[in-house]
């Protein structure tokens, strides 16, 4: 990945920033240049709290490339407390923890890498609490 | 705005075409559907095409088809639209003719993806999801359709039973497309069998990767007669509509909302109603895909949809005869050609042409096509003139 891509998105991956709408309030996880509540155009950037609760979840067994030495792994829709919804991994999980229903946080780890001449991808993924 | 009619419909055989290059297939439709249309002429053209910058690192394909279908200099352009391009090009010739700008118009749809290696492909098609917070993580876009799957069996108690048995009615009826990849009939045991590729879509749950093309001929309906050798069929409806590009932005991940508005206008401007299709090609890129389609469209009731396929009400001869063709599940589904394929069957339908897999009597029928998880969604209503 070309690094000012991965560099533009290092306050979301690494700092969950969120943009909060002045107008209406609502919580934007990426940020966005227009709200799509309200269509307000100014926002607050706040931290989002890093715990969420499972909207549903699946396991990915045939992975892409870059993913090939982690599956099968557990992927999820997660609504965070803040309000926006992500999508992430799931990892150190059991079956009962992948439930709709159940409560995650998310921590800094290792996504991916673009081979021996490439970047290391850093984010968030959930884990069980 | 003009009525518009379908005047001529090509296609390729659809699979692992080695021997031939994105040039050649999309060419090979365009001239079944010259010829069949019987036209010595197109005033201008638009392509249908996802992704074959990733796929055979070839764009401008307006200008490249125009030039290789000996149409240079007419305007061509191509439109994209994720696996909807298809769809999205039929509109885009339709409101062409529509508005008065064209007469003659040709639509055409082509995918070459067995260029490259699954792992490539997988890539590519994973562009029309949202690349930087839903591929990022390592979700694919079976793995998406995976959560749809997981969220509809969670709340209206789907089973993979009835996943499965989409699979095998589309297969029983792409047996009977000699253009199908896959005419094989298969079981509801060999899908729960096969492969797990994301909890609960097992491999024979999933479209395959496939090359292919399709292509339309189109012309205003008071010319249509005239012009056309077969019985002309009328587009009486087009409606498109768009959500958000992340499935996990939505409300409701059970629910295909952009799909429905498409649908709605579509509806609105043929004065039709659900009850009225009697026969309809939609976008079942995963089975569970068909099964929520069935419910966005009205066919059946939200939650509704996996009974339906169950107890044969989509099979011909059923209720409402969904994707005579195979689908994309047993026909293939070259992702920019898909959509206009699907317009290429009802046609052959309402002309009373699609040999064994003819639905009897059928007048109206209805084209359904999608891209990503159903963040872009295309609708046509066709009735027979």
């Amino acid at each position: 990945m070309p690094t000012a891509r991965a560099w533009r998105e290092y306050p979301q991956r690494y700092r969950y920033e969120a943009a909060v709408c002045k107008k209406c309030g609502k919580w934007h996880f990426p940020p966005r240049l227009v709200c799509d509540a309200c269509k307000g155009e100014e926002f607050e950037t706040r931290v989002m709290r890093r715990t969420g609760t499972v909207v549903v979840s699946t396991v990915v067994r045939v992975p892409p490339a870059q993913f090939k030495d982690q599956a099968p792994y557990a992927m999820a829709i997660v609504r965070m407390d803040d309000g926006p919804s992500i999508t992430t991994q799931i990892v150190d999980w059991q079956e009962a923890q992948l439930k709709t229903g159940a409560k995650v946080k998310l921590e800094f780890r290792r996504i991916s890498d673009d081979g021996e001449a490439g970047t290391i991808n850093y984010g968030y993924k959930a884990v069980p609490v | 705005m003009r009525d518009v009619a379908i005047i001529g419909v090509g296609l390729t055989k659809f699979g692992e075409l080695w021997e031939q290059s994105l040039r050649d297939l999309y060419v090979e439709a365009a001239l079944k559907a010259i010829k069949n249309a019987g036209i010595d002429h197109i005033d201008s053209m638009y392509v249908g095409c996802m992704s074959s910058g990733l796929f055979v690192g070839q764009e401008h394909l307006g200008a490249l088809m125009a030039d290789y279908l000996g149409q240079a200099p007419v305007a061509a352009t191509r439109v994209e639209s994720a696996c909807a391009s298809g769809g999205a090009a039929l509109r885009m010739g339709y409101l062409d003719v529509a508005s008065g700008a064209s007469d003659i118009v040709l639509v055409g749809g082509v995918e070459k993806m067995t260029d490259v290696s699954g792992d490539a492909a997988t890539y590519a098609l994973a562009t029309a999801s949202d690349q930087e917070w839903e591929a990022f993580g390592g979700i694919t876009f079976p793995g998406l359709y995976a959560l749809m799957a997981m969220a509809h069996m969670e709340r209206y108690k789907t089973t993979s039973r009835q996943l499965a048995a989409v699979a095998v009615k589309n297969h029983a009826n792409g047996a009977k497309n000699p253009a199908a990849q896959f005419p094989a009939i298969i079981t509801v045991d060999d899908v729960l069998n096969s492969v797990m590729v994301a909890d609960p879509l097992h491999i024979l749950d999933c479209s395959p990767i496939s090359d292919g093309a399709a292509a339309v001929i189109l012309c205003p309906a008071d010319q249509a007669t005239e012009l056309c050798q077969h019985l002309p069929v009328k587009i009486v409806g087009s409606g498109m509509a768009t959500d958000t590009i992340a499935l996990h932005s939505r409300k409701d991940p059970t629910s295909l909302d952009a799909v429905t508005k498409a649908a709605a206008a579509a509806y609105r401007q043929a004065s039709k109603v659900p009850s009225d299709i009697q026969v309809c090609e939609v976008h079942d890129c995963f089975t569970i895909a068909e099964i929520m389609v069935s419910e966005a469209l009205g066919f059946f009731e939200r939650g509704k949809g996996g009974n339906a396929v169950e107890t044969g009400a989509t099979a011909i001869g059923g209720k409402i005869p969904i994707n005579t063709s195979g689908g994309l599940k047993a026909k293939g589904h070259p992702v920019g050609a898909t959509g206009v394929a699907q317009a290429v069957e009802i046609v052959e339908q309402l002309r009373g042409g699609a040999g064994a897999r003819q639905v009897a009597k059928a007048r109206i029928g209805m084209t359904q096509n999608m891209g990503g998880t159903g963040a872009s969604a295309v609708v046509h209503i066709l009735e027979a003139m």
